[in-house]
């Protein structure tokens, strides 16, 4: 069995306009050592999809009846959705799964020094005693590359550069050592020096630590340094999935080939940028069939705007979800 | 000797001359400085903020202005300054228009009115910028009422729908208030709103920054038609490269308060000669999964401006710097038309290929 396997998750929001559809039958897999990339625009459902895993989604959600999130840990399988109280939650909050956010300012308690909050979650998940857990952290810290790490320890995560704090949660969330990390756009509240400061350690810890991550970013570019394979979101649907070469050079689903084109190339500077059409649909209009049919150039209308597509094979791991890659589409009027 | 820091008057004068466009920069900074002190202290001074440190750029008339740097290197105090929302400490900022002229660093109150309608900005977060008590149609009209630019009541609605369709806004959303809109329609409201009084110069400062890349791609476009069609010159201030790459004509590169590159897109692109652009365009992660790993990494930060680095302020990151690069200011040098440098190696000694590892 893979470490994490999510299957059919569906998840909606009751909120004061109504149900809110966030995820829509989501699958997918991620196995120890892997990088899978979660793409799409605001909205889109990646960041609510990632919190599922450990239940963190706020009190008006609403999961549906057949979904399910297993967590392999070798002794025992965890249903991650069959967990109640908090404290059965702490087997997969800070313990088997880790989460890095996008801001790392409002991740940090501002008046707690750096070190005893990494402490105090150390004493939480880990049977290691107060002073082994200060050696610990000051040894994460350092590994993470922030100079002088026995004084950072004692500092305020406002004394801290913005690259720094993001190193710094980076060596919280794996001082525990967990299974799976999720880092949701780590990378995009920083320049792009240090950002490839921050890529290449997290690539360096993959390969040290042997965790799964699920990384989840708007930026295809840093998918394409990272990530090993990639599920393209779009209104809480995985339009396409596939490994980063084939999703990133060989898109099948119009989406995926929309966001591609809308992206500034450096090699390509002539080429002018082609936003995929119109906006995204509020949540509470979704639109009947397939979801992305009311911006699809190839959406043919009485199949896509009635039918939900499956996910259909289109190379050995690429999959996607459009009628176009049918047989009989050529055929049709 | 602050003065070798900026480009050489004499270059930019004869880089506008061989262009034909004497006369024709819209706005030209000389020697600017934007100094802030740091609260205060009961003996001496108290320590300042170098955000700006002695720039010297000219902007040419109907010219997209990519003004490109890591946060904390002034890029957006020097953009504020422009506009007149940033106190100046030293150093000269003239605007010229067809019509009129101005000295910022000395400018009356009634010239000042008339030079915020002319000198506009677009802000970065489209949701922080728009009022949420606010209709779409009372918050593009605002700059018209508060300018008195307009007389009646329709004169203010024609003006605006005609700038709300050139910014390709629904009119009949105009009615309604910003929190129906997404991040995309709300950057069209923001940008409908900076050019509703017809302003001749734009900043816009990190404007897509924060919009996914298909609504970015579209935002671009549409400043993009925007120029062709109203004759602005804008100043685009970005952090990302890329962007800048696909739209400006001309780029000035920006560390700790200073410029250290300025030249033609294609130029700065294909030759970047200052050791911080090559770090800058080298950390642009690639779309090529194939190139792993290869970006020439640039180690650590930026240095505070309080306590800003002697000699060349780039020598604490720079992987060839020498003993004088910590002594010396580099001198500003044309490389070619139009492409300056302010770097030691630039010129006898070009910069070996691979010097990050």
């Amino acid at each position: 069995m893979t470490l994490l396997t999510v299957e059919n998750l569906d998840l909606q929001f009751d909120t004061d306009e109504g149900r809110i559809v966030a995820v829509d039958d989501v699958s997918f897999e991620l196995d120890s050592g892997e990088v899978l990339g979660l793409v799409g625009e605001s909205g889109s459902g990646k960041s609510v999809t990632a919190k599922s895993l450990m239940q963190l989604n706020p009190s008006n959600a609403a999961y549906g009846p057949a979904s399910e999130i297993y967590l392999d840990l070798q002794h025992k399988v965890v249903d991650v959705l069959s967990l109640k109280s908090s404290r059965d939650l702490e087997i997969v909050r800070g313990g088997a799964i880790s989460m890095i956010f996008q801001e790392p300012m409002a991740s940090f308690a501002p008046a707690i020094t750096i070190g005893s909050q990494m402490v105090e979650q150390l004493l939480i998940h880990t049977s290691l005693s107060k002073k082994e857990a200060e050696v610990l952290s000051v040894e994460m810290l350092n590994r993470v590359g922030i100079s002088e790490a026995d004084k950072r320890f004692y500092q305020y995560a406002f004394e801290l550069s913005g690259g720094m704090r993001q190193r710094a949660m980076i060596a919280m969330a794996l001082s525990t050592k967990p299974k799976v990390l999720i880092a949701d756009e780590p990378t995009t509240a920083l320049d792009v020096t240090i950002q490839a400061q921050v890529l290449d350690l997290m690539k360096d810890l993959v390969a040290e630590f042997g965790m799964a991550i699920l990384f989840i970013t708007h930026d295809l570019s840093v998918i394409a340094q990272t990530a090993d394979r990639v599920a393209v979101m779009y209104l809480g649907k995985i339009l396409e999935t596939g490994t980063v070469r084939q999703v990133i050079q060989t898109p099948a689903h119009p989406y995926t080939q929309g966001l591609l084109n809308s992206l500034p190339r450096l090699d390509a500077l002539d080429e002018p940028l082609t936003p995929v059409a119109g906006d995204i649909p509020s949540p509470l209009e979704r639109p009947p069939g397939c979801v992305f049919h009311t911006r699809c150039p190839k959406a043919k209308p009485g199949i896509c705007d009635q039918t939900i597509p499956g996910l259909y094979p289109v190379d050995s791991g690429q999959c996607a979800a459009c009628f176009a890659l049918t047989q009989d589409w050529s055929g049709v009027t | 000797m602050r003065g070798l820091l900026c480009p050489d008057p004499r270059l930019v004068r004869r880089y506008l001359e061989n262009n034909n466009m004497v006369g024709t920069s819209h706005i030209s900074v000389r020697n600017l400085s934007v100094h802030f002190p740091l609260g205060r202290q009961l003996f001496g001074k108290p320590p300042v903020v170098r955000a700006v440190d002695g720039v010297s750029l000219e902007i040419p008339k109907g010219s997209f202005f990519g003004l490109v740097g890591e946060s904390g290197s002034g890029k957006t105090t020097l953009g504020r300054a422009i506009l007149k929302a940033a106190p100046i400490t030293s150093g000269q900022i003239l605007y010229r228009d067809d019509e009129i002229k101005y000295d910022l660093g000395n400018i009356g109150k009634e010239q000042l009115k008339d030079y915020r309608a002319r000198a506009q900005l677009i802000f970065q977060d489209p949701y922080a910028a728009l009022s949420p008590r606010m209709t779409v149609r009372d918050i593009i009209a605002e700059p018209l009422e508060v300018m008195g630019i307009t007389d009646t009541r329709s004169a203010t609605d024609d003006r605006v729908r005609e700038i709300a369709s050139k910014c390709r806004l629904n009119l009949e959303h105009l009615r309604r208030f910003p929190h129906a809109f997404s991040g995309g329609q709300r950057q069209r409201i923001s940008i409908a709103r900076a050019l509703v009084c017809n302003p001749k110069f734009v900043v816009a400062d990190e404007s897509v920054a924060a919009l996914d890349v298909s609504i970015q791609a579209d935002i671009l476009n549409l400043l993009e038609s925007l120029r062709g069609e109203l004759q602005n010159t804008f100043l685009f201030i970005s952090h990302d490269l890329s962007v800048v790459a696909h739209i400006c004509d001309t780029v000035a590169v920006m560390y700790l308060g200073i410029l250290v590159e300025s030249a033609p897109t294609r130029s700065l692109f294909s030759n970047p000669s200052h050791p911080y652009t090559k770090a800058l365009l080298s950390a642009i992660p690639s779309l090529d999964p194939d190139i792993r790993g290869k970006a020439q990494k640039l180690e650590g930060e930026i240095p505070s401006p309080v306590n800003p680095p002697s000699g060349c302020k780039f020598h604490t990151r720079c992987p060839v710097a020498e003993e004088h690069c910590r002594r010396e200011v580099p001198l500003w040098r044309e490389l070619s038309e139009g492409h300056s440098v302010a770097c030691h190696f630039a010129e006898p000694k070009p910069l070996p290929e691979n010097i990050y590892n």
